[in-house]
């Protein structure tokens, strides 16, 4: 009866305690209609892997500013495949140096958002990655 | 394998999926379910609900863990929590924020926490809560907390969802006025005063205690036969959520609960309260589509005009759209 609404966990990886970009996406991502999940700071890789599990979420935010995402998102990437949940999208905001944004979409991540990106380029891509596994999952 | 059938074998994926699958309410949902609801009936289901920002998530966290860390020769149970937070009326979307206070949880294999917006139902949980605890009940979780949106005074369905409700209160948030008008006080098996270190604590607590004292005299003069020592009285219990303290206090009293239920009879009348909520809901739901749906667009449109000129009131339009449908 009621439909099917997109989820998305946003989470704060890591060390930093700046969590207002994090903050700003998941207002936008509530706007346009998309229930967030929002798990606060300091998570480790594990209590992100287990929120998108306990959650089921379609698409997972990260936000780091600390440095350390070619750690943490390689991680990440990991434990959703192993426990899976290889269709979760992945998307990461944050201060993410231009050499590394190949690197981070080779891995499988669905986009990288610094500084300055508009909300609802961020909507729109969610909700095309959403539909394409949707569609090859009905397939 | 169905996803039922991966849920009773413990699979932490599938279980996640039938929530999902539940929670919108998809035909495979209901079939799911439908296979479940034998295995249901087993879990001890409590509802915490209180006002916004009395701890309620903080006091859930705490009690979790407490569960699965108990004292002396107890056995730690598997423990569930459906924690709803309110959706835009405006936009449909959600943040789901429960979690930011329930790290300590984390980690844990039987442990398993679910945040689900209230996709526009009013009383403080979503029209879907009951079928995510169904889930869980049959899953094997044996306490399943449902902490429902900041609520205060009318919401109060989680006392037909729930085996026990226990209601948080903190310092400072209303005069003693507010303690006896009608509301989620009434609901209350168990009361928590929280945030116990702030000033003021000590007049919310007189607060309460004045009103449980006033609730235990009502219940004296009513007599129905009984005798009136049987009855439960609400524990007030005193905690600071984010300190620990006071929880195992609660989760006493939480126990208590349980066996006072089961030892008055009044488990047996809850379950059956609760099972015929669910089944009005349902009933609601359903015949209200079926309403919508024989209406058509256009003579809603019309009569509504009509309301706005005034040539019609509300209940006179009313009569000519059931006149339309009972044809």
């Amino acid at each position: 009866m009621s439909e099917r609404k997109i989820r998305v966990l946003i989470a704060k990886p890591g060390l930093d305690g700046h969590d207002r970009g994090a903050k700003v996406v998941a207002r936008a991502l509530r706007d346009a209609g998309m229930e967030v999940i929002y798990t606060g700071l300091r998570q480790t890789p594990e209590m992100v892997a287990e929120a998108a599990l306990q959650e089921d979420v379609d698409v997972v935010g990260l936000s780091i500013l600390s440095g350390a995402h070619m750690a943490l998102v390689p991680r990440i990437l990991d434990l959703l495949r192993a426990q899976g949940q290889e269709n979760v999208k992945v998307f990461v905001g944050g201060i993410i140096p231009d050499e590394d944004i190949p690197r981070l979409l080779e891995m499988g991540v669905m986009g990288v958002y610094g500084p300055g990106t508009l909300t609802e380029q961020i909507i729109k891509d969610i909700s095309a990655a959403v539909s394409r596994v949707e569609r090859s999952s009905q397939r | 394998m169905s996803l039922a059938e991966s849920v009773l074998q413990g699979n932490r994926l599938a279980l996640a999926r039938l929530l999902t699958q539940v929670e919108n309410e998809s035909q495979e949902g209901v079939e799911e379910l439908n296979r479940l609801f034998p295995y249901t009936g087993k879990a001890h289901i409590i509802g915490v609900t209180g006002a916004p920002g009395t701890g309620k998530s903080s006091l859930v966290n705490q009690l979790v863990y407490a569960l699965r860390h108990p004292e002396g020769a107890q056995k730690p149970v598997r423990v569930a929590v459906v924690a709803v937070d309110p959706s835009s009326p405006f936009s449909g979307g959600a943040i789901l924020g429960d979690r930011v206070r329930m790290r300590d949880v984390v980690g844990d294999a039987d442990v398993f926490i679910r945040s689900t917006a209230s996709r526009g139902a009013l009383g403080g949980v979503a029209a879907s809560t009951a079928n995510l605890v169904q889930v869980f009940d049959a899953a094997g979780f044996e306490i399943i907390f449902i902490e429902t949106i900041g609520a205060g005074q009318a919401e109060v369905d989680i006392a037909r969802l729930a085996h026990t409700v226990i209601v948080v209160e903190a310092p400072g948030l209303g005069d003693d006025i507010q303690a006896i008008k009608a509301g989620i006080l009434e609901i209350a098996d168990v009361i928590v005063l929280n945030k116990a270190d702030r000033p003021l604590a000590d007049n919310a607590e007189r607060t309460l205690r004045m009103m449980l004292e006033l609730a235990g005299n009502r219940q004296r003069t009513k007599a129905e036969g009984e005798q009136p020592s049987k009855g439960w009285t609400p524990p007030l219990i005193r905690t600071i959520a984010t300190e620990g303290k006071g929880i195992r206090e609660v989760c006493e009293a939480i126990q208590e609960h349980h066996r006072y239920l089961h030892s008055s009879g009044e488990w047996g009348r809850r379950e059956r309260l609760r099972l015929q909520t669910e089944l009005e809901n349902r009933l609601q739901a359903i015949l209200l589509k079926r309403l919508q749906d024989a209406i058509s667009v256009e003579t809603y449109e019309h009569l509504l005009n009509e309301i706005v000129s005034r040539q019609l009131s509300p209940y006179q339009a009313l009569e000519i759209l059931l006149d339309g449908v009972e044809q």
